[in-house]
Parts: C-alpha cells; sequence; structure tokens
C-alpha cells in the first residue's frame, strides 16, 4: 500500500500541525504546564507549607513502595497481578497490631534484661515486631502461592486471576468476622513513643503538647523510621536480586521461564520465594502504615495495596527500582493534590496520572518494551 | 440447514417468552414476592454487564476492568433525566442529554471525516480533537438546549403522566446507552493501543475516576439531585420486569447477531492472535474499538435500567471492588460463552444474595462472603476453563458458512463448530 507519508503542499498549516502530532503534545504540555505554574505559585507563597506537603508525601511514598515491590516481583516473574497482596499487607498491620496491643512483644528486651536503657529496648522492639510481621506473611503468601496459584500455573492466567481476586476476598471477609479481626476501625497503639522534631535555624525537638513555630517544617520519628527501614529494605532486595544465585534464578525465570527449567533452575521454588520476599515488603509495609496511620481495619489493605499497584506499573511492572520511582511519585502526587487541589479528587488524579504516563510510555517509566509475540 | 437454525431460533424463544409468562404471571399472583423479584431485576441487570464484558474480553480477549464505570456513567445520567422529570417537571435532562448526546455524535462524525483525510495522525492528536469537540458539543447543548426545555416540558405535560413517565424512561436509559458509547469510545481511543495487562489497568482507573467524580458531584459539579456521596434517593422505579426482560433479550440478540456476522469473526480472529488477523487485512484497532464501545454500551444501558429498579444510587455501589464481579461473572460462566454468562450471572447472584441469606442461621450472614471466595477457589482449580467452557445452547451457537464451493469431501464439515480457544497467555 502506498500510503501518503509527507503532508500535501496545499494542505493548511492546520492539518500539517495535525499530522505532525502538535495538537496531542501540546494539550499535554499545557497540562503539565498548568499545574506547574500551580506548585510554582505555591512553592513560591509558602515554601515552608510546600516543603512539609513533600515530606508528607515521602512518608506515604516510601511505604508504597514496600508494597509495590512485591507486585513488581510477582508480575515479572509469573505475570500474575497479585491481588491479594493488599491483604498480605493488612494481615502484616493486624499482627502488628496483636503482637503490640494485646501480647506486649515489644517490651520484650525489658523482661529479659531491665537495665537495658529504654531508647535500646523500643528501638529491638519495634524491629521484632516487623520482623515478626513480616514472618507472618510470608507463611501466609507462600501458603496462598502453593494452595491458590501453584496448580493453575499452566491454566489460562486469568484463572489465576480470578483466584486472586478470591484470595483477596477470602482475606477480607474471613478477617471481617468477629472472632478475627471484627469489622470495626481500631485503634493502633504505636510501640514507640511518637516525637517530633522542626526544621527552623537548624533542627529542634517539638516538647510535647506545644504548637510548633509558625514556618517550620515538622517532621517525626516515624519518618525517618519509615525511611531507613525502607532503604534498608529495598538496598536488601536490590543486593539478594543481584548479587545472589537465587536472585540471579529469579532473574532467568522472569526472563524465560521454559529455559530456565531447562537450566536446571527450581522454578517453582524461586517463585515461592518470590513471593515470600514480596509478602515479608508487604508484611513491614504493614507494620509501617499502621505506625504511621494509627489505625486497623480488615479493609485497610485496598487503596494502599491498589495504589502501590498504580505505583508499580507507572515505574514499569517487573523493575525494582522503577516500583520505586513510581512509589514516590505516587505519594507525592497524593500529597500535593491534596494539599493544593482537592482532597476528595485525589484517587482520581493519581489515576489520571498513571493514564497520562501509560499514553507516552506504554510500560511506565523504567519498563522494557513488551517483546513481539514469536 | 436453513430450517435447523429455524428451529433453535424458535425452540429459544419459546422458552424466552415462556420464561418470562410465568415470571409474569407468578408476580401479577403474588407468589413471587419483592425481595425475590428484585433478585430476579438485579440479577438481570448484572447478566447484562457482563455480557457487555464477555463481549469485550471472552470475544474479542481485551481484559476490561472498566465495566463498572460504564454502568456508573448509563446509571447517573439515566437517573438525572428521569428524577428531573418526575421530581421538578421539566425536561432540562432530557433535552440537554439529548442535544450533547447528538451534537457529540455530530462532532464525532466531523472529526473522523477529518482524521480519514489526515491518516498517519497522532493519537494523542486525535484524543485531544474529540475533546475539544466534545467540550464545544456539551457546551453547545447547555445553549441552545435553554431554548427547547419550555416547549418539550409543555409536550410532555399533555400526554398521560404514567404514559410520558414510561417515555421519558425509555428515551433516558438509551440516551445513557448512547452518552456511555461516547464516552467509551473517547476513552478507548488512546487507551485501547495499550498492551493486555495495561489496558485492564488503565479501565480500572476509569471505574476509580468516574466513582470519585460521583463522589463529588454535588459539590464540584453543581449536580445537586445526585447528592454526591450521600447518595441518590427519589429516582421513580420504572424499571418493570417487562423492560428488564426486553432489554436482556435484546441484548442477547444483538450480541449474537454481531458475533455471527462477518464482524463476529473479526473479533474473534483478533483476540486468537492479533498479529496473524492483522496480515490478514483485519483492522484491529476498528474491531476493538467498535467491541469495546458495544461492551460499554451494554453495561451503561444496564446501567439505566439498574438507577430505575430500587429507586436510589449511591457511588459506592460502582466501587472498583464490585467491577470485579462481571469478570468473576464471565470466567466462572465460561469466557466466550453467552449461555454461560447469562447462567453465572443469574446463579451467582440469586444463590449469594438468596439462597444462602436464607439458608445460613441467623447471625451467619456476613459468612456467605467468606463461603463465596471459597467456592470461586475451589470452581478454578476444579474447571479453571468456567462452568460452561464455551458451551452454547443451539440458537447462540457459531456456525461457520457453508464453503463456497462445495468439495465432496468437506460435505460433513458443513456445520463445523468453531473452536472458540482461551485467550491464552497474552502479553508475555
Amino acid at each position: 500500500m502506498d500510503i501518503q507519508i509527507s503532508p500535501n503542499k496545499q494542505s493548511s498549516w492546520f492539518s500539517r500541525a495535525l499530522l505532525k502530532g502538535y495538537l496531542g503534545r501540546g494539550l499535554l504540555l499545557l497540562l503539565g504546564l498548568l499545574v506547574a505554574i500551580r506548585l510554582g505559585t505555591e512553592l513560591f507563597h509558602n515554601p515552608q507549607l510546600f516543603v512539609q506537603q513533600i515530606v508528607n508525601g515521602l512518608q506515604l511514598g516510601f511505604v508504597y513502595a514496600l508494597i509495590a515491590l512485591g507486585y513488581t516481583m510477582v508480575y515479572g516473574i509469573v505475570r500474575l497481578i497479585n491481588f491479594a497482596h493488599g491483604d498480605v499487607f493488612m494481615v502484616g498491620a493486624f499482627v502488628s497490631y496483636f503482637a503490640v496491643s494485646r501480647f506486649r512483644l515489644h517490651l520484650w528486651l525489658n523482661s529479659v534484661a531491665p537495665q537495658l536503657p529504654n531508647a535500646l529496648t523500643l528501638l529491638v522492639g519495634t524491629i521484632s515486631v516487623i520482623l515478626l510481621s513480616m514472618f507472618v506473611c510470608v507463611l501466609l503468601g507462600v501458603t496462598i502461592e502453593r494452595v491458590a496459584y501453584k496448580p493453575l500455573r499452566d491454566a489460562p492466567r486469568i484463572a489465576a486471576l480470578i483466584t486472586a481476586i478470591g484470595v483477596s476476598f477470602f482475606l477480607e471477609y474471613f478477617g471481617a468476622l468477629n472472632f478475627v479481626f471484627t469489622p470495626n476501625f481500631t485503634t493502633y497503639q504505636r510501640p514507640f513513643e511518637v516525637t517530633t522534631w522542626y526544621i527552623k535555624n537548624g533542627i529542634h525537638r517539638l516538647p510535647a503538647n506545644t504548637q510548633p513555630p509558625s514556618g517550620s517544617i515538622l517532621f517525626s520519628n516515624i519518618l525517618v523510621i519509615i525511611i531507613i527501614t525502607s532503604i534498608f529494605l529495598v538496598t536488601l532486595l536490590q543486593f539478594i536480586v543481584r548479587r545472589t544465585k537465587i536472585g540471579k534464578a529469579m532473574r532467568a525465570t522472569s526472563f524465560d521461564k521454559p529455559t530456565a527449567r531447562l537450566m536446571g533452575i527450581p522454578v517453582d521454588t524461586v517463585i515461592s520465594v518470590t513471593f515470600a520476599i514480596g509478602s515479608a515488603l508487604a508484611g513491614a509495609g504493614g507494620v509501617l502504615y499502621a505506625i504511621a496511620f494509627p489505625q486497623v481495619f480488615f479493609w485497610m489493605g485496598i487503596i494502599p495495596g491498589l495504589k502501590a499497584f498504580v505505583a508499580a506499573v507507572l515505574g514499569g511492572i517487573g523493575s525494582i527500582p522503577g516500583a520505586l520511582v513510581g512509589a514516590l511519585i505516587m505519594g507525592q502526587a497524593e500529597a500535593l493534590s491534596a494539599g493544593y487541589i482537592s482532597t476528595p479528587m485525589r484517587d482520581a488524579i493519581a489515576f489520571s496520572l498513571l493514564i497520562i504516563v501509560l499514553l507516552i510510555r506504554p510500560t511506565g517509566i523504567f519498563g522494557e518494551p513488551e517483546r513481539e509475540k514469536a | 440447514m436453513k430450517l435447523k437454525v429455524d428451529r433453535s431460533a424458535l425452540g429459544f424463544f419459546g422458552i424466552a417468552i415462556t420464561f418470562y409468562v410465568i415470571t409474569q404471571t407468578l408476580i401479577s399472583l403474588g407468589v413471587l414476592n419483592d425481595f425475590w423479584m428484585t433478585l430476579l431485576r438485579f440479577g438481570a441487570v448484572l447478566a447484562m454487564v457482563s455480557l457487555g464484558l464477555n463481549l469485550i474480553y471472552g470475544f474479542n480477549g481485551q481484559f476490561s476492568l472498566g465495566q463498572y464505570g460504564f454502568y456508573a456513567i448509563g446509571a447517573y445520567s439515566a437517573a438525572d433525566v428521569t428524577y428531573r422529570w418526575t421530581q421538578l417537571h421539566s425536561a432540562s435532562g432530557l433535552v440537554v442529554l439529548l442535544l450533547g448526546v447528538a451534537f457529540t455524535g455530530l462532532f464525532f462524525l466531523g472529526v473522523g471525516n477529518l482524521l480519514k483525510r489526515l491518516p498517519r495522525m497522532d493519537t494523542l492528536s486525535a484524543f485531544g480533537l474529540y475533546v475539544i469537540g466534545t467540550i464545544l458539543a456539551g457546551l453547545l447543548a447547555v445553549l441552545l438546549g435553554k431554548l427547547f426545555i419550555p416547549p418539550i416540558t409543555k409536550l410532555l405535560l399533555f400526554i398521560p403522566e404514567a404514559i410520558a413517565a414510561q417515555i421519558v424512561f425509555l428515551f433516558a436509559v438509551l440516551l445513557a446507552g448512547v452518552l456511555t458509547a461516547e464516552v467509551a469510545f473517547l476513552f478507548g481511543l488512546p487507551v485501547l493501543a495499550l498492551g493486555s495487562d495495561y489496558f485492564g489497568i488503565a479501565t480500572l482507573g476509569l471505574t476509580i475516576i468516574v466513582k470519585v467524580l460521583l463522589d463529588n458531584s454535588d459539590t464540584m459539579f453543581g449536580f445537586q439531585e445526585m447528592k454526591g456521596a450521600r447518595g441518590m434517593v427519589g429516582i421513580p422505579q420504572l424499571s418493570s420486569w417487562f423492560w428488564v426482560f426486553l432489554f436482556l433479550m435484546l441484548m442477547i440478540l444483538i450480541a449474537r447477531n454481531l458475533l455471527h456476522s462477518s464482524y463476529g469473526r473479526a473479533i474473534i480472529s483478533v483476540r486468537e492472535d492479533e498479529i496473524a488477523a492483522k496480515s490478514m487485512g483485519i483492522d484491529v484497532t476498528h474491531y476493538k474499538t467498535l467491541t469495546f464501545i458495544m461492551g460499554s454500551t451494554f453495561a451503561g444501558l444496564a446501567g439505566g435500567i439498574y438507577a430505575h429498579i430500587n429507586g436510589f444510587l449511591h457511588p459506592d455501589i460502582f466501587n472498583f471492588i464490585k467491577s470485579f464481579d462481571p469478570l468473576i461473572i464471565v470466567v466462572f460462566g465460561g469466557l466466550g460463552s453467552i449461555t454461560g454468562t447469562i447462567a453465572a450471572a443469574f446463579g451467582i447472584y440469586m444463590v449469594l444474595e438468596g439462597v444462602l441469606r436464607l439458608i445460613l442461621p441467623q447471625g451467619f450472614e456476613t459468612w456467605r462472603y467468606v463461603i463465596y471466595p471459597m467456592l470461586l477457589l475451589v470452581m478454578m482449580l476444579l474447571r479453571p476453563k468456567g462452568l460452561f467452557g464455551t458451551f452454547e445452547v443451539p440458537f447462540l451457537r457459531q456456525l461457520l458458512p457453508p464453503p463456497l464451493r462445495k468439495s465432496p469431501g468437506s460435505l460433513e464439515n458443513d456445520h463445523k463448530v468453531i473452536s472458540p480457544v482461551l485467550p491464552t497467555s497474552e502479553g508475555g
């Protein structure tokens, strides 16, 4: 077929502009410019508030990153959108709730060695609570994989997706039963006291029950803990995937499953390990989320899970740095749109951002272009 | 061969009409109480939505989670029209929606013609043009609508009240369907170019965006009667079993005839192998868009009917968690099986909301959502191809057209059923 490639000589400037795709790009540019101007004026008018929103966004973004990593790893290996992941996150939060509020496990060091300083006890206690949640979530994640996904490995992909939705519903509604997690909101008791600092001419500690001086930027030890834990876990994950033998096996399996099996890689074990790692990260994310927003609820996994999933897609699903970057972008988008555009609209804005990014880069920011089917 | 098709059609319509007559008599006699009646109608509406999804996903292989978004658009737009008529006695909703839909359609045709003269145009630019056209059409409809509202209101007031309500209802549902089709076209234009999973995620985004917009419909968009997150009340309950059944039958027929035409074969070929279909000269984008619009329109029409069953709408009804329902139904019944979809829609709804509610002891109602996912799991593990697989009742079963030149060996292949294979792992 002979399609005319170059525009006609006699065509107007309008049709030529249309042909080159200036209109679409122009509209997108206009949209981006509007957002930039809005944010820019806010930054100019009230820089402290702007930075404060960024800090809030960071806190959210790092929690999303932990969940998004699980999504992205599982998708990268078995091409399955694991809808039950958000509920594993919820279970992680509940495990820490029971550990802290009911059994006071975060004080275990105190009963072993009471002479140690309080801060050290709490630090070790918090870390052990996180580890406990991660452990329970690993068990849960591997069980889910064995029961619900493994028998369907050769079935059409949609069957596994439906079981994922089924597992998600099961965890939610089973959790909502009265003798499990109850269908109510429960206040979460943090394992440590919140300490707030403010930044104004240097970092000062904010005494309890006082107002911070105007024009200062607040941050708390929650933010510090979230960022340190997330960065540590992401680095550990990157190390596992890039430097260890199992990581190598994971990459090979994700690249080509049948060939990996031919090369002697135990594909089923690798998939289980992937689910285990993803669930562990989700468990840690659940604890951190509950610490940041002290409330646990049987449906709490859905919205963060979805946002994290969107973050994974935004960054390019299957890519670990992509998940981190996507999650940070999602956190910022949510905090900034809640702060400057409209709080009730923030979910719509996050999803519009996703759709726009997908239109420009169809496989996400760090995603590799899809390989053509042979 | 002609006789055979006729007989299957006769059987199908015979069963359908008998079913309708029986249920209608039971309703008139008061045997079927309100509870079961409502369940039956909700089941039918869910069947319509799932049928639309089956077109998109089961037959065309496009993984869409946006069905409930379109459902919500249809429900709210139809409800707004009838609400304005019965509660405010003004035809403003009807007139503005009619004009808006008509102008948007005209603009779309105009832009489409322009695009035909400019092939190779960037999708985003085309999308931009369409969006500009839609906005202009909307403004024009609101401006011109002011002229037409009083005469049309007077005209409708002239007709007996009950008949006028039915007319407004019918128009509202149909216009809601057309509006949904236009939204689906506009949304599908850029998004359908994405790969399978990404398309699913983008449509999931649509569902969530629509829900959030409806949550803020009164505060940010000025639709006071929709009452935002408080839920819309006072919608006339006009969806009788007659209308519900009629629409369901029409949709089954439309879906069946579409799939049995050459269009249908093209649609299925896109599902089987996009690249092969393209190399056979099939315009893949065209058929994807067409199916997406058809399926979404079904959802929109179903929404219009749904709104008038209970007379109550709330954005949470269209929550994205619920948007998995049609997907579950379609897979449960069997991808690419109209019979399976209808049976699964009624079956799941009746069992979940009806039977389990009755047989579970007092205080254990919440357990039905624990049982349901377990059933789903067991079902998927035992029959991953769905309850009905690709089974169809004879009337809906697809026959290949007889070969043009009959060779002696191909006689028994006359009525070969196309073996609809499930979409295998796409996008991998």
